[in-house]
């Protein structure tokens, strides 16, 4: 930690010569040693490529809106009605496809379209929900914690009004490919998609040094460069072949190759990869990240979080800009919505229930502070992650389940607490 | 000579109180014009219509002997009007570059913000006007109050103001700074840009201005040259809201 009233000394240490973000290390350290100690209590059945391919898969939804959270919360707004947002979106679109589509508009079940138009109007759906409570909140001024407080009541009964509150399945089978187990990369295209990452990365970071040399800005060390990079690649990397050992079981395999009408050949095995809904996780994680560091509409977030009325007084419309993260966190929730009933593969009608308090515990934990203009996308995925191991670790180890949720609370206040000791000690940020 | 920037018979009512209540001002090229007046005068008020902050009720406002309509901040900066703000309206969990930039933000080909260039362009306008400036990467909670003072003013500088609105520059500065942003205010005037300036200052108010004009209750009391007026005369204007020659 360096002290950032200090005057800035040339000597520094291997250690500081990484520039890492030292909150995101203890992060990592901090989900590191759950996993340990789980899978010392478990006796080795925590870190088995089986449960972190399924800890992958369930984090994905909740992950998924807690990027899309960061960004109301750093403009000081909050959102209680993500996992309603999430049942009305998930109980649309299993009724378009299970109901609607098929009967009123005679496309058939099974007709291929049924998925896509599905889904872009379950995101359709989305958009304009989160938009409409944003107007509410930034053109109305209603405090969000009240339209949310109200849409999570709405929202949850509308889901529950659409499908009378009965379950709504089987969804569409290209639909649930986008739930998890059902969709999966297999070995060879995960370790193309691991590769490529890499590559992307490596030239990310190669052209970063590029552009601040033509600045003549201070860089890093070339070791110290080359030494982020075999972290990343081997992070990336070490995660791609933790998925492909997972196999798929070989009874499973057979009756894959009998619906093709072959036999299966002796000895054959499978991977079943990256799972799709990782993939989407991935994307959206990337293209949120772009949107906070290098668009303008981040920028504009993130100013009017840090002072609302100097980033009014810049000219920037800060009632839009309301509606426009809020209709981000609507778009989010939809697709949390296609994930979360597509690893169902059914709606039902308590589906996306207290995600809302997942969600917004994801991104406090991950480092986004609730006076607004602080929060990172990775923070907020790490601390979905965080919270989905714990969850899950506590019910493997078989802690009752009213203890379980005494834990969770725990430590999302220790979390915080820790924090704010944390940015005291670096300077009050 | 047309001025440069002239407010004409602005009102400005808040749930019933005339916060302005039908003041025209102006300033020239090259002239620096002080707004004086107690707590809740109007001074703000007045000069937050000509930033686009707020819209007056009635009134109109000239720049270059155009008539300009300003309903925004950005209206406002369409005119060349820069404003550097008494609470220094900067986010402080953003560094100087951002800051500096915020709502102009320089983009590439891509339409990406370039905070390299930005910081890059930083460092040539920080050398000019704070050579002591080094934390570039930091967020401006973690400046002093010159520094601060210095992204603020570098915005408007930056941007190739006409006519740069200044509430309170000096309030949260040491001697030294406030030394600096006198000599960069003298630096302005010389490249003709007309300031208006806002103080409590009465002393030094009449070292920087070349004008005064004093406000009380939204009403203006006078503007006088300051060559013409000692500080007793302008403190009467300010405390008895009466013109010297009537306070005799």
């Amino acid at each position: 930690m360096t002290d950032v009233s200090a005057p800035q000394t040339k000597k520094r240490t291997a250690f500081q010569a990484l520039e890492l973000d030292t909150r995101l290390l203890g992060m990592i350290g901090a989900f590191l040693v759950i996993c340990i100690v789980f899978n010392v209590m478990t006796d080795g059945r925590f870190l088995t490529p089986r449960n972190i391919f399924n800890l992958t898969i369930q984090t994905v939804s909740v992950a998924i809106m807690a990027t899309g959270m960061v960004f109301v919360i750093v403009t000081r707004h909050i959102d209680l009605a993500v996992g309603a947002l999430l049942a009305t979106c998930s109980a649309f679109m299993a009724m378009l496809q299970a109901r609607y589509l098929p009967d009123l508009f005679g496309l058939g079940l099974g007709h291929p379209m049924i998925p896509w138009i599905t889904i872009a109007a379950g995101l359709l759906l989305g958009t304009l929900i989160g938009a409409f409570q944003g107007w509410l909140v930034g053109y109305l001024t209603i405090p969000a914690f009240i339209v949310t407080l109200g849409g999570l009541l709405v929202w949850r009964n509308v889901a529950w009004y659409q499908t009378s509150g009965q379950t709504i399945g089987p969804l569409d089978p290209t639909f649930t490919k986008f739930g998890g187990i059902n969709g999966t990369l297999g070995a060879t295209w995960s370790w193309v998609f691991g590769l490529a990452a890499v590559a992307w990365a490596i030239y990310a970071m190669w052209s970063a040094r590029r552009a601040k040399l033509a600045h003549d800005f201070p860089v890093k060390p070339v070791w110290a460069e080359v030494t982020l990079g075999a972290i990343i690649a081997a992070g990336i990397l070490g995660f791609i072949g933790i998925l492909n050992a997972y196999e798929i079981p070989s009874r499973r395999l057979e009756r894959m190759f009998e619906v093709r009408g072959e036999i299966m050949p002796e000895g054959f095995s499978a991977s079943y990869g990256l799972p799709i809904s990782v993939l989407l996780l991935i994307g959206v994680a990337v293209v949120m990240t772009l949107v906070a560091q290098r668009t303008r509409l981040g920028r504009y977030i993130f100013a009017t979080g840090g002072n609302p009325d100097a980033a009014e007084l810049s000219g920037i419309n800060t009632r839009m800009l309301t509606v426009k993260v809020f209709a981000i966190m609507g778009a989010l929730c939809a697709l949390s919505a296609v994930v979360a009933s597509a690893r169902l593969t059914n709606h039902s009608n308590d589906i996306g229930t207290l995600d809302e308090l997942r969600v917004i515990a994801a991104a406090v934990i991950g480092g986004t502070a609730l006076a607004g203009g602080i929060g990172t996308i990775y923070g907020a995925i790490l601390g979905a992650l965080i919270m989905q191991s714990l969850q899950s670790g506590m019910a493997m180890v078989g802690v009752d389940a009213p203890l379980q949720n005494i834990v969770v609370g725990t430590v999302l206040v220790a979390a915080v607490l820790i924090d704010t000791i944390y940015r005291k000690k670096t300077g009050g940020r | 000579m047309t001025p440069l920037c002239e407010m004409r018979d602005i009102s400005i009512s808040f749930g019933g109180i005339r916060a302005v209540d039908g003041v025209s001002i102006h300033v020239n090229p090259g002239e620096v014009v002080g707004l004086l007046g107690h707590n809740g005068a109007g001074k703000s008020t007045l000069i937050k219509i000509l930033s686009g902050a707020y819209k007056a009720d009635s009134g109109e406002i000239y720049v270059e002997g155009q008539k300009a309509n300003i309903s925004s901040p950005r209206d406002a900066r369409r005119y060349n009007i820069e404003t550097i703000y008494q609470t220094l309206a900067l986010a402080d969990n953003l560094d100087a570059a951002s800051n500096l930039f915020l709502g102009r933000e320089l983009t590439n080909w891509a339409g990406f913000v370039d905070d390299d260039r930005m910081e890059a362009e930083t460092r040539k306008i920080m050398a000019r006007l704070n050579p002591n400036f080094r934390k570039l990467k930091e967020p401006v909670s973690a400046l002093s109050g010159g520094q601060r003072q210095s992204v603020a003013i570098a915005r408007a500088v930056y941007f190739n103001a006409k006519i740069l609105i200044m509430d309170e520059p000096t309030a949260a500065l040491g001697v030294h700074e406030t030394q600096m942003v006198a000599d960069l205010i003298q630096e302005l005037k010389k490249q003709g840009l007309g300031i208006f300036l806002i103080s409590h200052d009465t002393r030094e108010m009449l070292e920087l201005c070349d004008r005064v004009s004093v406000m009380k209750n939204g009403r203006l009391i006078g503007t006088e040259r300051v060559e013409d007026v000692t500080e007793d005369d302008i403190l009467s204007m300010i405390i008895m809201g009466k013109k010297p020659d009537q306070a005799a």
